[in-house]
Parts: C-alpha cells; structure tokens; sequence
C-alpha cells in the first residue's frame, strides 16, 4: 500500500495537480454565482478560500514527518502543494480586496495597520510572496539549494501567523479554529525536536 | 399595586385574512381615484430612502439568534420548533400598572403598521426590512412608567427545551438588552410583530421583538417575555460579555470603530456576489430624527 502510494506519487505530473487545485476554487465561485452559497456567498467564498490555503500550508509541513514516520514519500508534491497553498492565500487576498471591501483602499490600509487579525493576515502573505516568486528550478540553481532552503523555512512563520488570523477572525472561540492552530503547533514542533534527534543518531 | 387586566384575548386580533382583505379593499379604492391613494400610501411608510427591501427569504435565513445557535442559518435550523402561542410578558419595575400581559393586551391591532427600516448589524452588514409592529411609546405608555424610570430593560424567552443554543454556557442567558427611556419613547422605536404582513417568523424573533433602527442590531432584542421599568442603567448581554467592544448605547456611528473591525462602510447583503459595499451612514441614516437624545454627550465614551 505505501509502496503504491509512493509509486503514484512519483509517477503523477505536476500540472495534474495543479489542474485539481484549481477544481476547489472555480466550485465556490460557481456555487457564488448560482446563490447556493446563502445569502451572504461573499463571507463563504472568503472563509472557505481562508481554509483551503490553510489546509494546503499544513499538508505541505506534513510531508516531511510523514516520510520519517509513515515512510510515505511526498516529497515530490512538496513545492507543487506550496504554489497551491500561495495561490489559496492569493485568492484569498483578492476576494478581501475586491469582494468583500470593493477597493475601499483607504479603509483596507488602516484596517492592515490597526486590526490585529488583518495585520498577522497580511504579514503571513507578505512572508510567502518571496517563497512563491523562488518556486522554480532557476531560483534553485541560482541561488544554491542550501540559501533557497534557508529562505523556505519562511513557511513556519507563515502557516503560524495564518492559523493564528483564522482563531482571531471568529466573534467567540471556535472549536475547528483551534484544531489548525493545533495542527500547525504540533507541525512546527516537530521541526524544534528535528536536531536532537539527528545528533543522537549520528553519535 | 394593582394587576392590569383586559378581556380581550389573542383571538380578538384581527385576524389575517381580514386584514389582508381590507388592504386588497384600499388598494382597489386607490386604483379607482386619485382622492382615495392617501390611506393606501398610508399603509407602508419608508424610512430607507426608497430603497427596495431585502427578500423576504434572505430576512429569514440569515439571523443571529444566539438561543438557537452561533451560525447565520442556525435560527433557521432550530427555530420551527419554538412555541409563541399562548406567550406572555411579564412587567415589572417602576411602572403603575405591572402584570403578566398578553401580546392582545399590549397591542391594539389598529395600531400597527408597516415601516420600511435600514437595519445595520454590528458584524457590519446591513439590510432593509418591512416591519409590522407599533410604537414602543404606545405600549409603555398604556403601563404607566412612573417619574422615577430612567431605563427600559427587556428579557428574551428563556427555555432549553425549543432553544439549542442555550447549551452554550459562554453567554449569562437569558439574553438581555435596555433602552434609556427617552430611547424607548421615541417615535422610530418599534414593538414589532411581522415582516412582510407576515406573521413575526420565528427565527427573526417571533412573536414580539424590539426594532431600534439608529442602534446596532443586537440590540433590538427578539422573543420579548419580560419589559421592567429602572432607575439604573439595566445590564445587556453583548456589553456584559465585552464591555469594551459592545457599549451600552451602540449606535450605529462611522466614526467609532469596534476595536476589531471598522464601522466606516457596510455590506447590504442579499445581492449575491455583488451586494455592495457602502459607507455606514451616523445612526444608521436616523441623525436627524434621533441626534438630539445625545446632545452634549462624548459619543465615542459613551459608544
């Protein structure tokens, strides 16, 4: 069964899944417009574009405790599911400015400075605009594969900041909001215990 | 003190169908004769500018009704199940007349109207709704508020059986709001009982509710069971949970911010995808009519 799995993952193309990622989004957008998204679809096509990103970003930090511990080997998808999680947050972004405050420039600028919730939001974009811009083979090869991993690990921040704007977007404390926060935690956490456990086996 | 008590009973108000005959009566008397349109102009007045209201079916399936639940389609969900016949509301306080009322006793059916209201939620989205419903003025003053009541506090019904929402411990039900009296007596201040010509849905707070159209939604309090008179400003349940987000007073005002979000534009949702994004009017579009209860006051202290 992992062997398949991994099988199947070596052998899909990148552009079938980036063909899929785009399936998630262009649903909502249709539901949206047909009004099977309630009566406010703008709330939903946010939150719902919010999620996905969010998903995306932990499945890509998944990937390398999965293949420690499962000995499931996604290392293949790792920068595909990264574009895609950026293309998420992207959309994300776009249904804010023009959906939802329709290019109230002014208002949205304060709100970035002044509202918490936006702020830790924007940041966590403004985090992975480098990382998407790197995410090809030429950036690899020009930069060295060690800085382009050091400039990568901007993930972690990100997916935190992220989890932490989804927590703080509700009115009260909501449960699912709290369960990424501690997907993302638990994700990161396994990164700070990382080094310990190389140095004791290689001693 | 003595009990008011009145031998009109639920079944003396008029009833639907002979209500909607008389309207289809004055709307045929219109289409005959230019002289006779005044009553039928008379039957829904519109204090939204001329705007065109929102469906009747996004009224009732986008509601913040904390008793039946947190999500926007909850009160939808859960509401059906909630009994309003027989209902009565207990009056309390410094009034002259306190007792169990019913709603027949409150409200005399000849004075209910239909009113065309912008109603702006402090989640910053807003719509326009057709409300049925009197003055609140009329309804207290028929109780009698002595000199020494400054305040007006309201009670949402209160019972687990029909309300799911309950469940959640996080808000001190029952659900509370008040009104300074001068508030209460003003002449936009409506006790309403339908939307639409409808009956009040269930969801939307049947069968009575508070309709406050300058101040923030919630505190236009739903399922109404008990009116008391006060001296003191009475406890609201958004500004017991986060006093610094949820003033007392809440009324709609561009200029003061809710610590997470700005109040500056709204959403007037209902139009799908492109409902659209409007700057938020001071008290709600009401400034003319209600500026005045708060001359001299710091409206960014008291918010």
């Amino acid at each position: 069964m992992r062997d398949r799995i991994n099988t199947l993952v070596r052998r899909t193309p990148n552009w079938a899944l980036y063909t899929l990622s785009v399936l998630p989004p262009a649903w909502l957008l249709w539901q949206g417009a047909v009004g099977a998204l309630g009566v406010d679809p703008v709330k939903v096509i946010e939150h719902e574009l919010g999620i996905l990103a969010l998903q995306a970003l932990l499945l890509g930090l998944a990937i390398t405790p999965l293949r420690r511990h499962a000995r499931l080997n996604l290392l293949k998808w790792r920068r595909p599911i990264g574009v895609i999680a950026f293309f998420y947050v992207f959309l994300h972004l776009v249904t804010w400015v023009l959906l939802d405050m329709q290019l109230y420039w002014e208002q949205m600028l304060k709100d970035i400075a002044k509202r918490p919730y936006i702020t830790i939001g924007m940041v966590s974009f403004v985090l992975l605009l480098p990382l998407a811009v790197t995410s090809n083979n030429l950036s690899v090869r020009r930069m060295g594969a060690a800085a382009w991993q050091k400039l990568h690990k901007l993930v972690y921040p990100a997916v935190l900041l992220g989890a932490v704007h989804n927590v703080m977007v509700q009115k009260v404390w909501e449960v699912e909001a709290l369960i990424y926060l501690g997907l993302a935690l638990s994700l990161l956490a396994f990164r700070v215990r990382l080094p310990r456990v190389r140095s004791t086996r290689q001693a | 003190m003595r009990r008011f008590v009145t031998d009109l009973t639920y079944d003396d108000v008029t009833q639907k169908e002979v209500f909607l005959n008389r309207r289809a009566l004055l709307r045929s008397a219109a289409a005959m004769g230019a002289a006779s349109i005044l009553p039928f102009e008379a039957a829904a007045r519109d204090f939204a500018g001329g705007e065109t209201p929102n469906k009747f079916e996004d009224i009732t399936a986008y509601n913040n009704f904390y008793e039946f639940g947190t999500g926007k389609d909850d009160p939808a969900k859960y509401a059906g199940q909630l009994t309003t016949s027989p209902w009565s509301i207990e009056v309390d306080g410094m009034v002259d007349r306190p007792g169990s009322y019913s709603i027949a006793d409150l409200i005399d059916a000849d004075d209910i109207e239909e009113r065309i209201y912008r109603f702006r939620c402090v989640e910053a989205w807003s719509m326009v709704i057709p409300w049925n419903g009197v003055e609140l003025n009329k309804v207290l003053s028929k109780l009698g508020p002595q000199p020494g009541a400054k305040y007006v506090a309201f009670e949402t019904l209160v019972r687990p059986a029909e309300m799911p929402g309950l469940r959640n411990t996080s808000i001190d039900w029952p659900y509370r709001e008040g009104l300074r009296i001068d508030e209460a007596m003003h002449p936009l201040t409506l006790l309403a009982t339908g939307i639409y010509g409808e009956p009040m849905p269930n969801q939307n707070g049947a069968p009575i509710r508070l309709v406050v159209p300058w101040k923030y939604g919630f505190k236009s309090i739903k399922s109404i069971v008990r009116i008391s008179f006060t001296a003191e400003e009475p406890p609201a349940t958004w500004n017991m949970l986060q006093p610094r987000e949820y003033g007392f007073y809440s009324n709609v005002n561009p200029e003061v911010d809710h610590p997470r979000w700005s109040q500056a534009t709204e959403r007037r949702i209902g139009d799908g995808l492109f409902a659209r994004r409007r700057p938020t009017l001071m008290f709600n579009g009401y400034e003319d009519e209600v500026a005045s209860l708060y001359d001299g006051m710091d409206l960014t202290q008291f918010y």
